[in-house]
């Protein structure tokens, strides 16, 4: 057989996500990114298809997570879609990211985990949006 | 392992004289193994006539793998034969699902007052499995059940046995929010079962004038059964769930335009009919 697929879920995420207008991150349960659309680009400053799969290590970090009052970093088991996948739980907090473009924004992002059919833990999303004064 | 069609009409039975060649009978393929096992695909209702001829050479035991429980495959296993015999092992394979088990989900069908007699009441008192995650073991083939994008949880089968295999993936809507041209395999719904089978048995619903109105129903159009058969590098698509509004002749337009598009390797699409039969040895 070839090479095996995602779970159907995350398959029908991935598709939810591609037609969607607001951006949207899709991990899957060992949480590797694997996949953002283009609105989420927006906000990245970078293409999926520049990036490609993402380990958690490297999403957690690649955009610099701070604090929006203190400035300070972010740690990864803290943002929220960490906590929907080590806790799974919807998960929001607000937080400044810096693109790959070098641009800071501020943005309100929210976690939830995705359970299949069979109440199987297949990774989580995250949907965000920058938030402008 | 040979295959041979009972019914391929998609979400209701259309007898009539205008679908006498392809049938009128819903979803169900008759599958030997090399060693004489029976695994039934579907109980739609040509599951009617396929009990009638196993009458007189019953086999002992029964393997029938639902891909989901919408009535069209599921409506003629009230009236297949072996059911009322209580010397029959039956055995029923269908999806899980995390609310109620499959013997319950198909009691809701075969109990009162949507049929005279409880499942519990039935002589054959058939086993009921939720198809496992991993590949199992049947005779000497190889079964795969994997879920495929649908409305409610619905599988896809493959069955592989001495080098050959067929895909069953009669509802499906794989190109929802995807584009099957571009996107990679691993992201495409219902690969692994297809991928590389000698016969893929999949989904040809609409045309694409129909599709449009209809997305998101979880069934394909003739471009996306095409596409889907053609990067899973299929042998052989047996366009199948024909629409019960479609004649003969509208399926044969169907099948022109499919073998206009096609540019897979092995043969070009076929249309299923009742009578079929597909030899994989």
């Amino acid at each position: 057989m070839s090479q095996q697929e995602h779970n159907l879920v995350l398959i029908l995420a991935r598709g939810l996500a591609s037609s969607i207008a607001t951006p949207m991150f899709v991990v899957d349960p060992e949480g590797d990114l694997v996949y953002f659309n283009e609105p989420a680009e927006e906000i990245l400053g970078t293409t999926y298809a520049e990036e490609g799969e993402m380990t958690a290590e490297e999403w957690g970090t690649a955009f610099k997570p701070q604090d929006l009052r203190t400035g300070e970093v972010v740690p990864r088991e803290s943002l929220p879609l960490s906590i929907a996948l080590s806790e799974k739980k919807p998960a929001h907090s607000s937080i400044q990211i810096t693109g790959r473009d070098g641009i800071s924004r501020s943005i309100a992002n929210t976690a939830f985990p995705l359970w299949a059919r069979t109440d199987e833990f297949v990774g989580a999303v995250a949907i965000f949006w920058e938030e402008k004064e | 392992m040979r295959a041979r069609i009972w019914g391929c009409r998609g979400s209701l039975a259309a007898p009539g004289p205008e679908t006498v060649r392809y049938g009128g009978n819903t979803s169900c393929v008759e599958v030997r193994l090399d060693g004489g096992e029976l695994i039934i695909l579907d109980a739609g209702t040509g599951i009617r006539p396929l009990g009638n001829s196993l009458l007189p050479e019953l086999p002992r035991t029964i393997h029938l793998f639902l891909t989901h429980l919408h009535l069209d495959h599921l409506e003629g296993l009230g009236f297949f034969g072996p059911l009322w015999r209580p010397d029959i092992d039956l055995h029923i394979w269908g999806p899980p699902s995390p609310l109620r088990s499959l013997e319950r989900r198909i009691a809701r069908y075969l109990s009162p007052p949507l049929f005279p007699v409880h499942l519990s009441d039935i002589p054959s008192q058939p086993t009921f499995h939720d198809v496992p995650d991993d590949d199992w073991k049947l005779g000497g083939a190889h079964i795969s059940a994997r879920p495929v994008s649908h409305r409610g949880p619905t599988v896809g089968y493959r069955i592989q046995e001495n080098g050959q295999a067929i895909a069953y993936i009669p509802d499906h809507e794989p190109a929802l929010g995807v584009d099957l041209r571009t996107v990679e395999p691993e992201w495409i719904s219902g690969h692994t079962v297809a991928h590389g089978v000698d016969a893929l048995l999949h989904d040809a619903q609409y045309t694409e004038q129909e599709y449009p109105q209809r997305i998101g129903w979880g069934h394909s159009s003739t471009t996306h059964v095409v596409t889907f058969a053609e990067v899973c590098e299929v042998r052989q698509l047996v366009m199948f769930h024909h629409d019960p509004m479609h004649s003969d002749d509208q399926l044969e337009a169907i099948l022109d335009h499919a073998r206009q598009m096609w540019n897979g390797r092995g043969e070009g699409p076929v249309l299923a009919y009742e009578g079929m039969d597909l030899d994989l040895t």
